[in-house]
């Protein structure tokens, strides 16, 4: 198929054939190979081009980002947007995938759903700023039904990128979550309501056990999400103050002031934390809970 | 489905509560849809419920001054290769992964796994620095190519459930009848996998198009994407008319929705989200 050393002879061949490299395996190259020049390679510059900063010792550029606050600050921001967004999404998520298991039609929600999905945070972002701000169709409903004495000030502040996270990351953590809800046999749960369990024991002794791994996972990719925003903290955040998210660091240390050691090391930072919340998570799924989950999956 | 018959008034309150979410959601959703769509063909829409006039000249005058023409050539052209390359790319390799046990495979899915997993401007930032270095950046090849990075592992990822669950016999039938490795791609392999991996293209065409962080980190003036092209519309708005920008957003949502419902025929909404978990409905 591809390069291989084959035509060393036929012992060589056998040895591989044994440990399962044969023609077929090969296929695999091409692709590691692009994930390696396109990912690997990238990614492992970018770390050694952190430590080459423009001035100063090999770690300047990580003493700088800890010492400013207009730097380290990013993370805390960053943070308190996405990591209650996640967790808002997940609540929500959770009993709305449970009504809509047991729904006929759920073709019709779920693709309406994932039309933020698809359309992406510039869009939600664009239509926001007309719609929630003060001549927007939210607001005047609002007036004229009198929950509110004057028009809301949502956009271009946190509530603003809170919205457009909660917009465009509920669907996802949504149809990720329904896919694992649905995965669950009911007959499990028929067994239980035979043997007298009410609904809140049914979920707490049969579904919350079984959904766990499947819930971290969720709240793991969904906060990859709303932990990267990067468009809608400018369009309808407050980019220089309480949106200022670590991407915009590394966005504006790149782009703007062309110092790309320190943006390849704010972005490391930014990895870093990603990872930490993430292992937190798996860390914590597993002190919850020990024991067989891959049983019940149909 | 559970008889509702004897559901008490706790749980049926419940139920309401979760629909009334649902419903305001949704509802909100369509506002904001309709907000730009209703906004793109407004004459002048300042204080009132409802705009003074309708017009379509937003759109001939946003076609003008974005240059769009030109952005949704890019955008084809970049979306196209992309769909073309991770599907050489990702099958292919689907396919070894999913046919043979070999040493590091699992090391290998990890590799897979890994551009999924972290955020895209952390691998963004060098990956464009070191386009840039190879000349590439700011041109549509770097775009192409860094486009590549999440679509690639994602339709192997797709790919793998898919062909798994293809009987491997039917190769070896047509192995003992004395078909060629090339013919049983041809006669065999090739139907047997064209709607996954259809599937499997229609989402990566989905998602390039509203892929923003990567193309935003790597396009020049000449090669941008229509979503970056609407950010940077929307970024300076005030410059031109907010209506000129919702037209914009209106044909960038159109050109997105029209790929939009071709996948949904191939493929359940949970898929766009989820890899392939739900393969036993196709």
């Amino acid at each position: 198929m591809s390069e291989t050393p084959l035509d060393t002879g036929p012992n060589l061949r056998q040895r591989l054939r044994a440990r399962g490299f044969d023609g077929v395996t090969m296929l695999v190259l091409p692709c590691v190979f692009a994930v390696i020049a396109l990912f690997v390679y990238p990614f492992l510059y970018g770390l050694w081009l952190s430590f080459q900063p423009k001035t100063g010792g090999h770690l300047a550029n990580y003493v700088k980002f800890f010492s400013d606050p207009f730097l380290y600050r990013t993370i805390q921001t960053t943070l308190i947007l996405s990591l209650p967004v996640t967790i808002l999404n997940l609540l929500l998520a959770v009993p709305i995938a449970f009504r809509v298991r047991l729904m006929k039609h759920q073709r019709i929600l779920t693709t309406i759903l994932v039309l933020p999905i698809t359309l992406g945070t510039v869009l939600v972002a664009e239509g926001m700023l007309f719609y929630f701000g003060p001549q927007g169709w939210f607001s005047r409903t609002m007036l004229a039904l009198g929950i509110l004495s004057q028009p809301p000030s949502i956009v271009h502040g946190y509530w603003g990128v809170f919205l457009s996270l909660l917009i465009t990351g509920f669907p996802f953590t949504f149809l990720l979550t329904l896919s694992y809800v649905t995965g669950i046999e009911p007959a499990l749960e028929q067994a239980a309501a035979t043997l007298g369990a009410s609904p809140t024991a049914r979920f707490r002794e049969i579904f919350l056990p079984l959904l766990l791994p499947g819930l971290a996972i969720t709240f793991c990719l969904s906060f990859v999400q709303a932990y990267s925003v990067l468009p809608s903290a400018i369009l309808v955040g407050d980019p220089a103050n309480t949106t200022r998210v670590i991407s915009i660091a590394a966005y504006q240390a790149a782009t703007e002031e062309y110092d790309y050691p320190l943006a390849s090391a704010i972005a490391m930072i930014m990895g870093a934390v990603q990872l930490v919340v993430v292992v937190l998570v798996l860390g914590a799924r597993s002190l919850l809970y020990r024991g067989p989950v891959a049983a019940a999956k149909g | 489905m559970r008889a509702v018959g004897g559901e008490k008034l706790s749980s049926r309150l419940w139920a309401f509560a979760v629909w009334t979410v649902v419903g305001f959601f949704i509802l909100n959703l369509i506002g904001l849809i309709g907000s730009v769509l209703t906004s793109s063909f407004a004459t002048r829409w300042l204080a009132t419920w409802f705009p003074a006039g309708w017009t379509t000249k937003w759109y001939f005058s946003a076609w003008d001054e974005f240059q769009l023409g030109d952005v949704l050539w890019v955008t084809f052209e970049v979306v196209g290769a992309v769909v073309l390359i991770s599907g050489l790319l990702g099958v292919p390799a689907a396919y070894a992964l999913a046919r043979r046990e070999f040493v590091g495979k699992k090391f290998v899915v990890l590799l897979l796994l890994l551009p999924l997993l972290v955020p895209s401007v952390t691998y963004g930032i060098p990956l464009a620095t070191v386009l840039y270095q190879f000349g590439v950046g700011g041109n549509l090849v770097g775009v192409i190519l860094a486009n590549l990075v999440p679509t690639v592992p994602f339709v192997v990822l797709v790919m793998i459930p898919f062909i798994e669950q293809i009987d491997p016999r039917i190769e070896a039938a047509a192995r003992v009848f004395g078909a060629g490795t090339f013919s049983i791609f041809v006669h065999v392999l090739v139907p047997i996998l064209m709607p996954g991996v259809l599937a499997a293209l229609l989402l990566v065409l989905v998602r390039t198009i509203a892929m923003f962080e990567l193309t935003f980190l790597v396009a020049g003036p000449g090669s941008q994407t229509l979503v970056v092209a609407l950010y940077y519309a929307v970024f300076a708005a005030g410059v031109r008319a907010v209506q000129s920008i919702d037209a914009m957003a209106v044909i960038y949502m159109l050109t997105t929705l029209v790929w939009l419902i071709i996948a949904l025929k191939f493929v359940n909404p949970t898929q766009i989200v989820a890899r392939a978990k739900n393969n036993q409905n196709h």
